[in-house]
């Protein structure tokens, strides 16, 4: 048994080597810094001017929209609200197919299954429950519910897998969780963040199993879903990190944060590489997503607008009016002929 | 949350947490990292190879594009 003294040197000599480490990554990641990515950018050509309007609004929620996410059929979308209403509906006509009353109010985090068969969904619950979705518009779907994931605080985020069978959570209690559906196990737990997990997602599936989460510690973080490793952590935002993307390819992710800038990381190069910024933006970035070339990020902030930034050379092409409260989610279509975004003014929209 | 633990304990945690972080950042130091050059260069890439297949990049005609609304057919 360590007496406190020796315990002492022992804490001493790990926190130097800690130190030293930091100091080695730093060094190594500034090493490899040889120019900035607008600047290679310079070459291509500008973009031009952007056209996108509202092509439909979907109001039905009786309170805040807080997440949303397309099925893979590029048409239906799932919505969750604070109102404890998820509501899955059809983008084209703007009808509602089903909906369904949630046990807890803010459901922060809902997905579409890859099959377009389910929803998962949770909250303040703590938990992420399934619910298989039936063609039978009568059916009562909270029959069928399904109790997957459990978690010691909030559902921040969730996202299937490849496949129905398994589901990736973020939560408040600063950890994410991969968990089978069927069985409800815990099949691996992500621990490194020390504080809340606001946002989870999963690497394009070219690129093997990983994913990356980010959090109230302003942390990035990448880790391998088979071993629980972390395996890259950046943190260079300044506040809260709200929502992570990855770059369609696989080899960079971008950020939305509360210090009103979203960023691009390379994977490869280990470090930022972009700040998408401007004086004028002032609140948070609370959801990011890329069009399908990755050469368009649209972000939805807390001054209720959609900012469209030009990935490559760091500019904004176009910044986007219609909602009147916060925009609290943004994403692209799996074709990306459109976009989606869900607001505190209670409605989604989507804009092409 | 607030945990009462006697100071052994706390000693012995700061202990846990330190070793972790080390073993944490000698993962992190390890792996391998390519220039900000390359990397810039493979992301303009993707884009330039994918911008084509990008409806919201390249704009498409309402025809297309099933949230786009067609102008109205007028039969005379």
């Amino acid at each position: 048994m360590l007496c406190k003294k020796n315990q002492g040197e022992t804490t001493n000599t790990l926190k130097a080597e800690s130190e030293s480490l930091k100091a080695k990554l730093e060094e190594e990641r500034a090493k490899l810094h040889d120019v900035e990515l607008h600047q290679v950018a310079e070459k291509i050509d500008a973009l031009g001017q952007f056209v996108m309007k509202t092509r439909r609004t979907l109001k039905g929620h009786g309170n805040k929209v807080l997440c949303m996410d397309w099925c893979r059929d590029k048409r239906r979308i799932v919505s969750s609200s604070q109102d404890g209403k998820v509501i899955v509906w059809d983008a084209y006509t703007t009808n509602k197919e089903h909906a369904v009353t949630m046990p807890c109010t803010w459901v922060m985090a809902c997905a579409y299954a890859p099959s377009g068969c389910a929803v998962a969904c949770g909250g303040l619950d703590n938990k992420c429950s399934v619910y298989p979705l039936s063609l039978d518009k009568n059916e009562n779907l909270a029959a069928k519910k399904k109790s997957v994931a459990m978690h010691t605080n909030y559902l921040s985020s969730c996202s299937f897998t490849n496949s129905d069978m398994q589901i990736l959570t973020s939560s408040g209690d600063g950890t994410c969780a991969l968990w089978d559906v069927e069985s409800g196990q815990l099949l691996q737990s992500f621990h490194g963040h020390s504080a809340d997990v606001l946002s989870l997602d999963l690497a394009p599936s070219e690129t093997g199993n990983t994913f990356v989460s980010g959090g109230c510690d302003k942390k990035a973080n990448v880790w391998d879903m088979r071993s629980g490793q972390n395996v890259q952590s950046f943190e260079t935002h300044e506040s809260d990190i709200n929502n992570v993307k990855y770059y369609p390819s696989g080899d960079a992710f971008a950020t939305g944060s509360d210090d009103a800038t979203c960023r691009l990381y390379d994977l490869r190069a280990d470090r930022e590489v972009a700040i998408y910024s401007k004086d004028s933006i002032i609140f948070g970035a609370s959801s990011v997503d890329f069009s399908l070339s990755g050469r368009l990020l649209f972000a939805g902030y807390n001054d209720y607008t959609i900012n469209v930034w030009d990935v490559l050379k760091g500019t904004r092409v176009a910044i986007l009016f219609g909602h009147e409260n916060r925009v609290s989610t943004v994403r692209v279509s799996p074709d990306g002929t459109a976009f989606c975004s869900g607001s505190w003014d209670n409605t989604l929209r989507i804009w092409a | 949350m607030v945990s009462k633990m006697s100071s052994k304990m706390v000693g012995s945690n700061n202990l846990a947490h330190a070793k972790r972080m080390v073993q944490q950042l000698r993962v992190e130091a390890s792996i391998e990292r390519i220039k900000v050059s390359k990397a810039s260069a493979d992301l303009m890439r993707y884009c330039g190879e994918n911008a084509k297949y990008d409806p919201l990049l390249m704009g498409i005609p309402a025809s297309e594009n099933p949230f786009k609304d067609k102008k109205p057919c007028t039969i005379l």
